[in-house]
């Protein structure tokens, strides 16, 4: 595994993070994550064959119910926090997805 | 008026031998005397908070019967949603959000007549262990205005131990509750994983998060419990099983209590201090009737890099829906989606939120995933078997909650792994599922230390016996911070 993270390794994490990170960001980032990498290596020493994972510490035994249709929140409520709405349409907008 | 605790507060409201208005007024004046020093508050809600207390003045007047709560002042640490009540998780891509729904907490402290005055500040999304990653400022020790109350609930912790409030809540999700506890010389409460519903909790690391009270006695943490505990339809992963009547585990009897003491593991790096009080804390614990059993923990030792990579995994998926479409900060003039999307959350999020979004997107990737992050949830499960042994010779485990007391501000905002490593023994009760609580065991250079006792799996009762009848035949708890 390596212990050495690259700036290009940062840059393509960044992308699948979607941060935009400025160059001190970058460069700050590379040395920390490289130490907290290096660091949490050490379980990789620890023997897990045939141990099972755990996600979660409650799985199978949480609350279940009927998958019924509820009231959910009024649509000018749930718009009420979007940062560019069309609130008489009951639309949130976006910049452009596709084309330019 | 301020020093007294939620239950006499309660029985004062029940009784009429003073209102909820009266009390809070009285919190309020306090809240707002040393707010201007520690930054406790993100919010405080005087015109909401006395509506409410009016309410309940009414209702009793009226001749309904005053709730668990009734009229006790209680702050939120600002990651839980209160209906119209702006809630930022501290964080800068929050600042504006007011949300339209209240957490269940919210809903059950206000049925019980509690009165919300306000949201405290807490560490971005949760994420440190001094409340220094708030965008809006460090929290100051109210014990010593140079140090850090602990995080991330340090705004609930040294609000409660300045007598601003006599309950908050707060979560933890490696120690947030309990660490702020121990450094602010108050009582904190991890309860059990699905003990406490988190819907209108902003998520962090979900199979981790828990909600819980910081109080200054242990009866008001099992009063406090008592009120937010129990199955919630709105999260499936709340617990079905039953909520006792936390309070009435407290029967200063711990006689034949087996406490388990891992030596090796709490023998390493822990300062001088905390190793004195952590030592007259089993002392007061045998002499009080307790049997204390040595046992090892042999997984313990890797809980840190095992909760960093989890916490950080779960929450870089978490996070991904602050995107600046439905809800806080968006960015201006970008020219596409993407642009949009990465720019945003680069303006909102603050450098440890990026840092720990960037190591789970990192330990989820194609190639790392084995090695990193299923590994890590593998010896997640050999930790719980550590406890699962340890809980078939022992009722419940003692440990420090912290290796040194409270730390200087800025001491280690330069290092983040030296940060990880102060949540050594506390990360492990989340990982682990388990309840756990700090309660105040003595000072360190002036500075409070707490003792931690971890339970099995919904025993918050022993947690509760055992650390009020520590707090009955000490005075820690009584001892106030000089501000």
């Amino acid at each position: 595994m390596p212990t050495t993270l690259t700036i290009a390794d940062v840059e393509r994490i960044a992308a699948l993070a979607m941060l935009e990170l400025t160059a001190e960001e970058k460069q700050l980032f590379t040395k920390q994550l490289a130490e907290i990498l290096a660091y949490a290596e050490q379980v990789q020493a620890i023997d897990t064959r045939g141990v099972a994972a755990t996600a979660h510490v409650l799985a199978g035994r949480g609350m279940e119910r009927p998958d019924e249709p509820r009231p959910s929140l009024p649509v000018d409520e749930a718009l009420a926090n979007a940062p560019d709405a069309d609130r008489g349409a009951g639309l949130l907008r976006v910049p452009r997805v596709i084309g330019g | 008026m301020i020093d007294r605790s939620a239950r006499e507060i309660r029985d004062d409201v029940a009784a009429g031998r003073t209102s909820a208005v009266e009390v809070c007024r009285a919190v309020l004046d306090r809240m707002q005397a040393v707010n201007p020093t520690l930054n406790a508050f993100n919010l405080i809600d005087a015109d909401g908070a006395l509506a409410r207390a009016v309410h309940v003045d009414r209702a009793r007047a009226a001749g309904e019967t005053p709730g668990a709560l009734a009229g006790v002042p209680v702050a939120l640490k600002d990651n839980m949603c209160k209906r119209g009540m702006r809630t930022t998780a501290s964080s800068k891509i929050l600042e504006r959000f007011v949300p339209p729904y209240d957490a269940t907490v919210v809903r059950r402290l206000e049925a019980a007549g509690a009165v919300i005055v306000g949201k405290t500040n807490c560490d971005e999304f949760a994420m440190g262990s001094s409340n220094e990653n708030s965008a809006f400022g460090p929290v100051r020790n109210p014990w010593a205005t140079d140090r850090t109350p602990g995080g991330s609930s340090g705004g609930s912790a040294a609000a409660v131990a300045a007598r601003s409030v006599p309950v908050a809540l707060g979560s933890d999700t490696g120690g947030s509750i309990r660490q702020p506890g121990s450094f602010c010389g108050v009582v904190g409460l991890k309860p059990t994983y699905g003990r406490v519903s988190r819907y209108g909790l902003l998520a962090f690391a979900s199979s981790l998060d828990q909600i819980g009270p910081l109080t200054r006695t242990v009866a008001d943490a099992a009063l406090t419990l008592s009120v937010i505990a129990g199955a919630d339809d709105a999260d499936a992963t709340s617990s079905r099983q039953p909520v006792p009547d936390f309070t009435a585990a407290l029967t200063g009897r711990v006689n034949g209590v087996r406490i388990g003491v891992p030596r090796a593991f709490v023998s390493e790096g822990v300062e001088e201090g905390v190793r004195r009080a952590f030592d007259a804390a089993l002392a007061t614990l045998r002499e009080a009737g307790a049997t204390l059993v040595d046992i090892e923990l042999p997984h313990a030792r890797y809980a840190i890099p095992v909760y960093y990579l989890v916490a950080t995994a779960e929450a870089s998926s978490n996070l991904a829906r602050y995107d600046g479409v439905r809800y806080g900060h968006r960015t201006s003039d970008a020219r596409d989606l993407k642009e949009m999307y990465s720019r945003t959350r680069d303006e909102g999020f603050g450098p440890e939120v990026k840092r720990r979004i960037m190591l789970g997107t990192y330990v989820l990737s194609a190639g790392y995933y084995d090695a990193f992050y299923l590994k890590a949830q593998q010896v997640r499960t050999l930790l719980r078997r550590d406890y699962e042994q340890a809980f078939e010779r022992v009722d419940a485990v003692a440990m420090p909650v912290s290796p040194t007391p409270a730390f200087r501000l800025g001491e280690k905002t330069a290092d983040p792994l030296q940060m990880y490593l102060t949540d050594i023994f506390t990360v492990s009760a989340n990982l682990a599922g388990l309840p756990a609580i700090s309660v105040p065991c003595g000072f360190a250079n002036d500075l409070p230390v707490g003792l931690q006792l971890t339970g099995r799996m919904f025993d918050e009762e022993t947690l509760l016996r055992v650390a009020d009848a520590c707090e009955r035949v000490t005075t820690w708890y009584k001892q106030r911070p000089p501000i």
